[in-house]
C-alpha cells in the first residue's frame, strides 16, 4: 500500500520539484512486495526449490571452495561480488532523460528481469553442482552456445575495462588532489597485502583497518599536496598521459601475485563500498533532499549532449547493471552456489542481492537529480559539444533551458577543491558533487572538498580493483583458448603465457582507452552505450540458457518468466545496435559518423589537431560498428539454437539431456546455523 | 540484560569475522579435525596463501 503511495506521489507531484524521500519509499516497497510475492512463488511453484535437498556445499564439501555456509555470509560474499561501478555510472547518465525512465527501468527491469536472472541462474547452477554459466550452455544448448558465452564475456570484460579506465582518467585530469590520492592507493594496498601476508598472516580485518585509516588519510594529505605549488604540477596532468598510466598500471597489476595488489585493494574496496553506500543512504534519509531534473527532459529525443540516441532504446542501454546485468550471471554460477547450504537460501541470495544493488543505482539516480540540472550537464556535456571555454558552455546549457552561470562553476569548483568542473566527464565527478553536496549538508559543509575526493577515491579504488580482476579474468579465458592451440600457453602459471595474454588483454582495453581519451566528444558517449549492449546480451543469452532448460523440464506453461525479460532485453539491444549502425543522426550512428568525419577530413574544413587524429576515429568507429554487429550476431545465434532445442524438445525430438545431478536427502540439521 | 547483550555483540562480532574472512585459519582448522582428523594442518601462513590464489582463479569481480 505504501509502495503505491509512494509511486503515485511521483506520479502526483510531476512538473514540481518532488522529495528524494519518495523515491526511497516507493524503491523499498516495490523490493519488498515482489520480494515477498513473485520471488517466492518463482522459488516454490517454477523452481520447486526443495530444501530437502542436499546442496552441492554439502555433497562436494572440501573445506574451501565447496563449504555450506550461513546464509547471511554468502549473501555478504554475493552482494560485495555483484556490486561493482556500474550501477554508479550508468543512473548518471541517464539522469540527461529526467528522474523518470531511469527510475521505473531500475525498479521495473529489477524486479522483473535482474532479479530473476540472478535467482534463475544460481538455482540451476546449483543444481548443476556449481557449474558456470558457460558450461551450462554447452550441456543444455550445445557447442555453439558455449562458445558464444564465453566470447561474449571476454569482449564484455575489455569494453567494461576501458570505459571504467575512461572514467577514471576523467574524473583525474588536472586533479592534483585527485591524482594524487589515487597514486598512493597503491602503496597502501600494497602495504596492507604485505601485513596479511608476512607481518600478521590471514588477520584480515587488522589489515584492512590499517587500510582504511591510511586511505582517509591519504584524502586529506592530497588536500595538502594541492596547496603546494611545486608539488602539485607533478600530478597535474593530461588524459593522455594520465591514461598511460592507467594501462601500465594495469598491465603491472595482472602480472603482480594477487597478494601484492588485488587482494588486499579487494578487501579496502569492499570496506569502502559498503561503509559509502549506508553512508549515503543515512545521509538522503536523514537530509531529505529535493530531487531538481525534470521528471522528462527535451533529450528524450535522442539529442541529449552527454550520449546521443533517443529515449527507446538507449535509457535501457546505458542502465544495466541495477536492473538487468548479465555479469552476474557469472558470480551467480561459479562462485556463490558452492557455498549454499540450502536450495532455500536462492531467494535470498540471488533475488534479494540484485534488488539491493538496484537499490545502490536509485541512490546514485538521487544523487545525480540533486543538483541543479544546468550544474550537471555542465560538468557532464563534453567540450566536443557545448564548446571548451566555460562561457560558451553555459550559454549553450542556459539556451536549453537549464539555467548555470560561470560565477555558479567556479564557486562550486573552488568549494569542491578542483580548478574547473566544466565538461568532466564520465559520471564520477558529478556523483562526487552530489554525494558532496549530500554529506556536506548532512555532516557539516566545512569539510566538503574532503567529502568530494572522498567520493572519487571510493570510486577509483573500485574501478582499479575491476581493472585488474577483469585482466586477470581475460587473461584466463585466453590463456584457455590459446591452450587449445599449444598446450603450454594454457597453464595459467607459466610466465611467458601470463605475459603474452596479459599483453594481449592490456593492449585490447588500452587501445579503446586510448580512443576515448583522444576524442573531442568525451569517448564516454561511445564506450558506455557498447558497454551497456554487451552487458545487456550476455543477460539474454543467461536468460536464453535458463529459458531453455525450464523448457526442458517440462515447464512451457512458467517459461515466460525468464521469456518476457528475454524477449524485452532481445527488442532493446537488437534495435540498439541497429541504431548504432543505421541511425544517419552523426552522434548516434558509427558508420554515418565515420563517413561524416572522412568527408569533412577530404574536404579539410578540420583544425589540424582534429585532422590529425581523424584516420584513427574513423578506423576506430568501424571497429566499434563491427563489433557492435559482432555483439547481436553472437545473441540471435543462441536465441535460435535455444529456440531449436525447445522445438525439438516438444516435438519429441531428442536433446542434450537435463544435466542436473541427481537428487540427495540433506543430511545437515534443519536448524543449521539459523539466526 | 548484560550477559545478553554481551551475547550479541560476540555473536556480530563473529559474523563480521566469517564475513571478512578473519575467521577463516580457525574454521579450516575445525574442518580438518572434524573430517580429516590424521592430516597434518598447514600453517597460518600458508593457509592464508592457499585460500588467496584459489580465490582469485576465477570470476569474482563484477561491474
Amino acid at each position: 500500500m505504501l509502495g503505491a503511495a509512494a509511486v503515485g506521489g511521483i506520479a502526483l507531484n510531476r512538473g514540481e520539484s518532488i522529495n528524494s524521500m519518495w523515491f526511497i519509499t516507493a524503491a523499498l516497497c516495490v523490493y519488498a512486495i515482489a520480494y515477498r510475492f513473485y520471488a517466492a512463488w518463482i522459488a516454490s511453484k517454477v523452481l520447486l526449490v526443495d530444501p530437502t535437498r542436499a546442496t552441492p556445499a554439502e555433497r562436494l564439501n572440501n573445506g574451501h571452495d565447496f563449504m555450506p555456509t550461513n546464509r547471511w555470509i554468502v549473501f555478504g560474499h554475493h552482494f560485495a561480488a555483484i556490486a561493482g561501478p556500474g550501477p554508479l555510472v550508468g543512473p548518471t547518465l541517464a539522469a540527461q532523460f529526467g528522474y523518470l525512465p531511469g527510475t521505473l527501468w531500475i525498479l521495473v527491469g529489477a524486479v522483473l528481469g535482474g532479479c530473476v536472472q540472478d535467482m534463475v541462474t544460481l538455482f540451476f547452477s546449483t543444481r548443476r553442482n556449481g557449474r558456470s554459466l558457460g558450461q551450462m550452455a554447452r550441456d543444455e544448448l550445445g557447442a555453439v552456445g558455449g562458445v558464444a558465452a564465453l566470447v561474449a564475456t571476454m569482449l564484455i570484460m575489455i569494453i567494461l575495462i576501458a570505459v571504467l579506465g575512461l572514467v577514471v582518467v576523467n574524473a583525474m585530469k588536472h586533479s592534483p588532489w585527485a591524482t594524487s590520492t589515487v597514486a598512493a592507493t597503491i602503496p597502501i594496498a600494497m602495504l596492507v597485502g604485505l601485513y596479511m601476508r608476512n607481518i600478521r598472516p590471514g588477520r584480515v580485518l587488522e589489515g584492512s583497518l590499517l587500510g582504511v585509516v591510511l586511505l582517509l588519510l591519504a584524502v586529506a594529505g592530497g588536500g595538502w599536496l594541492d596547496h603546494q605549488p611545486l608539488l602539485r604540477e607533478w600530478f597535474n596532468l593530461e588524459g593522455l598521459p594520465l591514461a598511460w598510466f592507467v594501462i601500465a598500471y594495469g598491465f603491472a597489476a595482472a602480472i603482480l601475485p594477487v597478494w601484492m595488489l588485488l587482494a588486499p585493494r579487494d578487501y579496502l574496496s569492499t570496506y569502502m563500498k559498503l561503509g559509502t553506500i549506508v553512508l549515503l543512504t543515512v545521509a538522503i534519509i536523514w537530509m531529505q533532499p529535493m530531487i531538481k531534473m525534470p521528471a522528462l527532459t527535451q533529450f528524450t529525443d535522442g539529442s541529449g549532449p552527454i550520449f546521443g540516441g533517443k529515449l527507446f532504446p538507449f535509457a535501457f542501454i546505458v542502465i544495466a547493471c541495477g536492473a538487468a546485468s548479465g555479469f552476474h550471471a557469472l558470480i551467480a554460477s561459479g562462485t556463490t552456489p558452492k557455498l549454499l547450504s540450502n536450495e532455500r537460501d536462492i531467494r535470498m541470495i540471488g533475488y534479494g542481492g540484485m534488488a539491493l544493488e538496484s537499490f545502490v543505482a536509485i541512490m546514485a539516480m538521487i544523487a545525480a537529480t540533486v543538483l541543479d540540472p544546468g550544474v550537471f550537464f555542465a560538468i557532464n556535456s563534453p567540450a566536443g559539444v557545448v564548446g571548451k571555454e566555460a562561457v560558451d558552455a553555459v550559454a549553450k546549457i542556459s539556451s536549453w533551458g537549464f539555467p548555470v552561470t560561470v560565477e555558479q562553476m567556479s564557486l562550486l569548483a573552488q568549494q569542491m577543491g578542483e580548478s574547473t568542473l566544466f565538461a568532466r566527464t564520465g559520471g564520477a565527478p558529478s556523483l562526487a558533487v552530489g554525494m558532496a553536496s549530500i554529506f556536506g549538508s548532512a555532516f557539516g559543509s566545512g569539510l566538503i572538498a574532503m567529502w568530494y575526493h572522498f567520493a572519487i577515491m571510493f570510486e577509483a579504488i573500485f574501478i582499479l580493483t575491476t581493472l585488474d580482476a577483469g585482466t586477470r579474468v581475460g587473461r584466463f579465458m585466453l590463456q584457455d583458448i590459446l591452450g587449445n592451440i599449444w598446450p603450454k600457453l594454457g597453464e595459467t602459471s607459466w610466465y611467458p603465457s601470463i605475459l603474452l595474454s596479459s599483453g594481449i588483454i592490456v593492449s585490447a582495453w588500452g587501445y579503446f582507452l586510448y580512443i576515448g581519451v583522444i576524442d573531442p566528444n568525451g569517448g564516454i558517449n561511445i564506450l558506455w552505450p557498447l558497454f551497456g549492449i554487451a552487458n545487456q546480451i550476455l543477460a539474454a543469452i543467461a536468460l536464453c540458457v535458463a529459458t531453455g532448460i525450464l523448457i526442458k523440464s517440462g515447464k512451457l506453461k512458467h517459461a515466460w518468466v525468464t521469456g518476457l525479460p528475454l524477449i524485452w532485453l532481445i527488442i532493446i539491444t537488437t534495435s540498439a545496435v541497429w541504431e548504432k549502425l543505421a541511425s544517419p543522426d552523426i552522434r548516434v550512428g558509427f558508420l554515418s559518423a565515420a563517413d561524416d568525419l572522412t568527408t569533412k577530413l577530404a574536404s579539410g574544413i578540420l583544425p589540424p589537431e582534429k585532422a590529425a587524429v581523424a584516420p584513427t576515429l574513423i578506423f576506430n568507429l568501424q571497429l566499434d560498428a563491427a563489433l557492435a554487429l559482432f555483439f547481436a550476431a553472437m545473441l540471435w545465434i543462441i536465441v535460435l539454437d535455444m529456440l531449436r532445442i525447445c522445438i525439438r524438445h516438444l516435438s519429441n525430438k531428442p536433446v542434450p539431456p537435463l544435466s542436473e545431478t541427481p537428487h540427495q536427502i540433506t543430511q545437515l540439521e534443519e536448524a543449521w546455523q539459523r539466526d | 540484560m548484560a550477559t545478553r547483550l554481551n551475547e550479541r555483540l560476540r555473536r556480530l562480532w563473529q559474523m563480521i569475522r566469517e564475513l571478512s574472512g578473519d575467521d577463516a585459519y580457525e574454521r579450516y582448522l575445525t574442518h580438518l579435525s572434524i573430517c580429516h582428523a590424521d592430516a597434518e594442518p598447514l600453517s597460518r601462513k600458508e593457509f592464508f596463501q592457499r585460500e588467496q590464489h584459489q580465490k582469485w582463479n576465477g570470476i569474482r569481480r563484477c561491474c
